[in-house]
């Protein structure tokens, strides 16, 4: 069999793997385990996409949370019955065309994907216009004023009060089919002549457009499609915990993808998932630094908000001492294990 | 709007953009020296004030021992925080800087969340703060009127350091090209640090008078007005001292002036900022008073 057979025979026997896996867990896993494995998928997805911004194209954009809360809103207030939301916008009705659309939860993950799109597009002129830290915090301070908006516009979004009772339409199948998308069409991008353009940008800006590569048309590309992924990962977000409001979608989620593609390594698709799955699984582990522990002989009480001191000192070690993080810049795919493998045999 | 109310509101935005001017001066210093925004900044304001209130409180001291130390404090933890997470970064990619700095400054504040908890805490107000007085007719809080002058003397104090005294001109020097300025024989590293020494201290005194115009301390106290203080010094033009003053006073004007104008927009007001910084990269990138960028190698 040549080398590109079999790495299409790769990736579907890891695709069925993948179902095989998933499928043993909705039927028999507890809900514990499968409201992990949906954090997992939504975290990658997330991670993923965030990575083509900050890895591939070299630019700190903080403000994904943004387009997080854009999606679960969208979506969430296209599911909602009418009836439903009558129930919800008790101080402030909400607004005519909203008060009686309902769509099916598809359409609405689609929609909220679109209107991610649309801001993106809509904040990318002042946001392009500055590099690096004046990049950062205008971007920062777009999730900011989404933030605002999302507590002041009361016939919108409810205000602080949030949205409750959205129907739980997400499930194993929406996420992760969802998370494997956002990561072939991201990979398959980086191995376009556009994603090597948006790696020229990065390394030399003034270089690349001597090559004739256009900055803005190549970052705003990736930055529309990031920005789809998000929503798309903030409807699925949002119709899991069935409940939304503003303080969900603080600088704090920013932060946290921030730790995911460092650790896994910035510019690398697969360090993304690894960052994002190692997130999912240690944030659930290290709860038991947050719980009373019981050594037997002497009792720790537990410190709460100990999590988040471990996750900034986590991302300060890696910045300091281990910049690459776990991939660095290489991906793990077939080609790197069948290359490795063909070395092992032949020395 | 009556002339009485327009002049007490004048005065609370002075006040309140003294207090966006002291902190905006720190980022500004650091900017200039090291071409970062140092995102922990803000949090320094936290660590001034749980100080202050740890001496008055836990220790006992009088004010005028517990606000010192507290400002003491804090500037060595200005040190201590470039030492350990900006310093192994010098040569570094400036997006790890940045990444190391949105650390360091979640790390601040997630320690004082642990070690002291996420109750605020009220902010002792010392019996000389606490008085009202009657000018023109209006009832003025004294902080109000403090605030400012303790500001102008701490600028007056910070100017005549920058361009009268040698470390001055060594921080004057280093903000052009390190390089050169090692050439001539300075400890860059010493500068970087009496940078951070000053910028920490005038936020500290910043984050103090804070504490007591706002009572309520928390761990996550320094977020907003160090956003707000940066946006300041990108205003006025980031990298010059004067420049970080007047954007301070314009946006504590700005803030107060507009909310005061039409009370409607109050639920707006932290976005204006936000939205002020978009129009100034927008068309006038260098502020008020900056000049062009300089890309430092």
């Amino acid at each position: 069999m040549d080398r590109d057979r079999l790495k299409i025979f790769l990736n579907g026997v890891t695709l069925v793997a993948v179902f095989l896996v998933l499928f043993a867990f909705s039927r028999y896993g507890t809900d514990y385990q499968v409201r992990i494995l949906n954090n997992m998928a939504i975290f990658i997805t997330l991670a993923v996409s965030y990575n083509l911004v900050n890895g591939y194209c070299g630019i700190l954009h903080l403000g994904p949370n943004a387009f997080v809360a854009i999606g679960a809103y969208t979506s969430a207030l296209l599911t909602m019955t009418p009836a439903e939301k009558q129930m919800n916008f008790i101080i402030q009705p909400i607004v005519w065309p909203l008060n009686v659309i309902e769509v099916p939860f598809v359409l609405s993950l689609l929609a909220a994907g679109l209107t991610a799109t649309l801001f993106a597009f809509l904040i990318s002129f002042p946001v392009f216009r500055v590099r690096g830290d004046y990049l950062a915090i205008v971007t920062l301070g777009f999730g900011e004023v989404v933030r605002v908006l999302c507590n002041a516009l009361q016939n919108v979004t409810n205000g602080p009060l949030g949205l409750k009772g959205l129907s739980p339409c997400t499930n194993l199948w929406w996420t992760w089919g969802v998370a494997v998308l956002s990561m072939v069409v991201i990979s398959r991008l980086i191995h376009s002549s556009y994603g090597r353009a948006l790696k020229a940008i990065r390394e030399d800006e003034t270089a690349a457009r001597a090559m004739g590569v256009d900055p803005f048309q190549h970052l705003l590309l990736a930055f529309l499609i990031s920005a789809f992924f998000s929503g798309v990962a903030g409807g699925l977000l949002a119709h899991l915990i069935t409940t939304i409001s503003p303080t969900l979608f603080t600088f704090l989620l920013t932060f946290n993808l921030l730790i995911m593609i460092v650790v896994g390594g910035l510019g690398s698709t697969t360090g993304a998932v690894i960052g994002a799955m190692l997130f999912a699984w240690g944030g659930e582990a290290l709860r038991i630094v947050e719980k009373p522990m019981d050594l037997g002989f002497v009792i720790i009480p537990g410190i709460p908000g100990m999590r988040m001191v471990i996750f900034s000192l986590l991302l300060m070690l890696v910045i300091l001492f281990a910049r690459r993080g776990i991939m660095g810049r290489s991906e793990l795919n077939w080609e790197v294990i069948l290359t490795r493998l063909d070395r092992l045999r032949r020395p | 709007m009556t002339s009485t109310i327009f002049l007490q509101q004048l005065i609370n935005g002075v006040s309140l953009g003294s207090l966006y001017a002291l902190v905006a001066i720190g980022y500004t210093m650091v900017y200039g020296i090291l071409r970062l925004i140092n995102f922990a900044h803000g949090d320094l304001l936290m660590v001034a004030a749980y100080t202050a209130i740890y001496g008055i409180a836990v220790f006992t001291l009088p004010w005028y021992v517990s606000f010192p130390l507290a400002v003491l404090f804090t500037g060595l933890t200005g040190i201590l925080l470039d030492r350990a997470a900006y310093k192994p970064l010098r040569s570094a990619p400036r997006i790890s800087l940045l990444i190391s700095a949105i650390g360091a400054s979640f790390l601040l504040e997630n320690l004082a969340l642990v070690v002291i908890g996420g109750v605020p805490k009220a902010f002792p107000r010392p019996e000389p703060f606490d008085r009202v007085v009657d000018l023109f007719g209006l009832r003025i809080q004294v902080l109000t009127i403090y605030t400012p002058i303790v500001t102008l003397v701490l600028l007056l104090a910070l100017l005549y350091i920058v361009h009268r005294t040698k470390v001055g001109k060594a921080m004057r020097a280093a903000s052009r090209d390190f390089e050169t300025t090692r050439l001539m024989g300075i400890n860059v590293d010493r500068i970087i640090s009496v940078t951070f020494l000053l910028g920490s201290v005038l936020a500290a005194a910043g984050g103090i008078m804070w504490a007591m115009k706002y009572p309520q301390v928390n761990p996550f106290m320094g977020v907003f007005p160090g956003l707000k203080a940066f946006i300041a010094a990108v205003l006025g033009g980031i990298g010059n001292i004067m420049g970080a003053v007047i954007g301070g006073f314009l946006l504590g004007l700005g803030e107060i002036l507009i909310v005061a104008a039409v009370p409607e927009l109050a639920q707006f007001r932290d976005a204006f900022a936000f939205v002020l910084l978009v129009l100034v990269l927008l068309f006038r990138p260098t502020g008020i008073m900056g000049e062009p960028f300089t890309d430092k190698t």
